[in-house]
């Protein structure tokens, strides 16, 4: 089977986020495989122990991210392709299409996963488009994934405690959920092996893309300072309680009914 | 005249609680007519109360084909409907079915589409929404027709803007693509108020210790009608199921009032719940993380506070 799998370069979650300018951010901060890219590498990898054929990881991202893309080799991914961009933040359509023209260049995919959203942009649109640029079905939020012959089954975690269990024909796309399965850690021979193992650079330009083209443009990031100031609802529980009960009431979140 | 498209969804044969604060924000931020679009035969359940908030149009979407199940034809059709009707603007909850239906209808039309949106101004074709899950918020603006927002559940209070409704049907003979298809639904239906959209939480931290011990937990939810989740720390020792976590990689609420019960507050956990109005936290360690991050602190053990706080309470809404 020959598999792509999108890989987005992005912030460690833990780190902290300041910015320089409204557009920008200090990179110098560790940025991490995006966690539920990861997801979808080790289901990528799982399949192609079980049925042969290749794992290329695809990414849409600035110089640093090949060092991210490298864990996803590690894991057990073939190739790697990175689509250089300078731009912090892309409009999911201009990745889309990149990563499109980056497979289509490369291979006839069987399979394409991603992971949900990413914690940086949170677009949680990518693959959607991705699945349309090939005229292919898509389902996201996967947490389940069968494949048998020409079709796709699989376990979409829908809301509510619910499992919609989801028929698609493949070539597919596939949004990965946490809980799709464990990534592995990769080993310390993994790591080395990777280092050897081909990452191809192309230019978002050499692709005819242009990056202002975008429907979606972020004007400016405000940062969201956690609220402080707590007010401590002190003595025991039984007072604590009645005095939050009081705070409750007269901020009218519950009623009084007296 | 511009007219915008609300999604509608409904829960139980009525109308979700938490489309009424969307419609309210697209009423403030816009000068369009507004409709409300359905994909169900249930426009006379929700006309009542969709009338009430502003909406003067309701159309139900339909199609000979069958929509029941297969999100892949109801974008297809919900597509047919903005073209038709011409609807330059499409808005709806960020919901888990939500979510899916405009991105769907985004990647077909090529369209413009921010989900989980904190605020909208559609005359000025921007939103607000989080980025870096809760460390920033992102001004972002849209450029292109239909532009399509997703809101997340509870970031506006509803204000009632009555006007009369006129309902109708459309149906639609757009044909199915690139099919998926819903085979099964695995599960019960739980009667729990859905995380993503309840008004109050009640969240369990690792301390609750057991599974049996989130009982203590809903009976609280329960006087204040509220839904309960569960930290990562709660659900990866087994006491909770993945769909209850709160968090990063779990679920993100906007509730008016949350209420986290031996929870230390993580960068990871607030990312899931940091645009709650109101935090008010109950924690054994004065030290918490979390009290630098609340409105009300309350150090003690869980276990005493919590069913000091459901007796309390339920006096008081006596």
């Amino acid at each position: 089977m020959q598999i792509y799998v999108c890989v987005k370069h992005v912030p460690d979650t833990a780190s902290n986020i300041r910015l320089t300018s409204p557009t920008a951010f200090d990179e110098s901060v560790k940025f991490v495989v995006n966690p539920y890219d990861e997801y979808a590498v080790e289901e990528a990898v799982q399949i192609k122990e079980k049925q042969g054929g290749e794992v290329v990881v695809v990414t849409v991202g600035k110089e640093a991210a090949a060092v991210t893309m490298r864990s996803a080799l590690a894991m057990g991914a073939d190739r790697g392709i990175l689509v250089r961009t300078d731009e912090t933040f892309l409009d999911s359509g201009v990745t889309s299409r990149a990563l499109k023209s980056a497979i289509e260049a490369d291979g006839a995919p069987d399979l394409i996963l991603a992971g949900k959203q990413s914690v940086d942009s949170e677009g949680m649109q990518t693959h959607y488009r991705l699945a349309r640029a090939f005229d292919m079905p898509v389902a996201t939020n996967v947490v389940s994934l069968q494949l048998d012959g020409g079709r796709a089954t699989v376990e979409r975690e829908a809301g509510g405690g619910l499992k919609e269990v989801i028929e698609m024909r493949t070539p597919c796309v596939v949004g990965a959920a946490k809980g799709l399965n464990a990534p592995r850690y990769p080993k310390f021979p993994d790591i080395m092996q990777a280092k050897k193992k081909e990452i191809k650079q192309i230019r978002l330009a050499d692709l005819g893309i242009d990056p202002a083209n975008g429907g979606a443009k972020v004007l400016a990031l405000e940062k969201v300072p956690d609220r402080s100031g707590a007010v401590m609802l002190d003595g025991g529980a039984k007072e604590a309680a009645d005095r939050l009960t009081a705070i409750l009431v007269e901020q009218k979140i519950i009623r009084n009914g007296a | 005249m511009a007219i915008t498209g609300i999604l509608l969804e409904t829960e139980n044969g009525a109308l979700k609680e938490a489309m009424l604060g969307i419609i309210t924000a697209v009423r403030r931020s816009a000068s369009d007519d507004i409709c409300g679009l359905m994909l169900t035969a249930e426009g006379a359940s929700v006309k009542t109360a969709a009338e009430k908030f502003g909406v003067n149009r309701i159309i139900e979407i339909q199609s000979d084909a069958g929509l029941e199940r297969r999100p892949s034809l109801q974008a297809a059709a919900l597509i047919d409907a903005l073209r038709h009707y011409d609807i330059t603007t499409l808005v709806g909850i960020s919901s888990s079915g939500g979510s899916d239906l405009l991105a769907r209808v985004a990647a077909e039309l090529e369209a413009p589409l921010v989900l989980d949106c904190l605020a909208l101004n559609i005359a000025g074709q921007t939103v607000q929404k989080s980025h870096f899950s809760g460390k920033t918020i992102a001004t972002i603006k849209l450029t292109g027709s239909p532009m399509i927002c997703g809101m997340r559940p509870n970031v506006t209070e509803p204000q009632p803007a009555p006007c009369d409704a006129n309902l109708e049907t459309f149906t639609s003979t757009a044909e199915d693509r690139r099919p998926v298809e819903i085979k099964d639904v695995k599960g019960t239906q739980s009667d729990d108020i859905e995380l993503t959209e309840a008004n109050i939480i009640v969240t369990g931290g690792r301390p609750v210790g057991a599974a049996e011990n989130f009982k203590m937990l809903r009976e609280l939810a329960a006087v204040l009608n509220a839904a309960v989740g569960a930290s990562r720390a709660a659900v990866d020792a087994g006491y909770a199921p993945h769909s209850m976590q709160v968090g990063q990689t779990g679920k993100t609420v906007s509730p008016k009032l949350y209420l986290a019960c031996g929870l230390s507050g993580s960068v990871q956990h607030f990312a899931g719940m940091k645009t709650s109005k109101t935090i008010v936290a109950i924690n054994t360690d004065k030290d918490a993380p979390i009290f630098g991050k609340c409105d009300y602190g309350i150090v003690g053990d869980m276990f005493a506070v919590v069913p000091a706080l459901t007796a309390a309470i339920k006096e008081a809404i006596q």
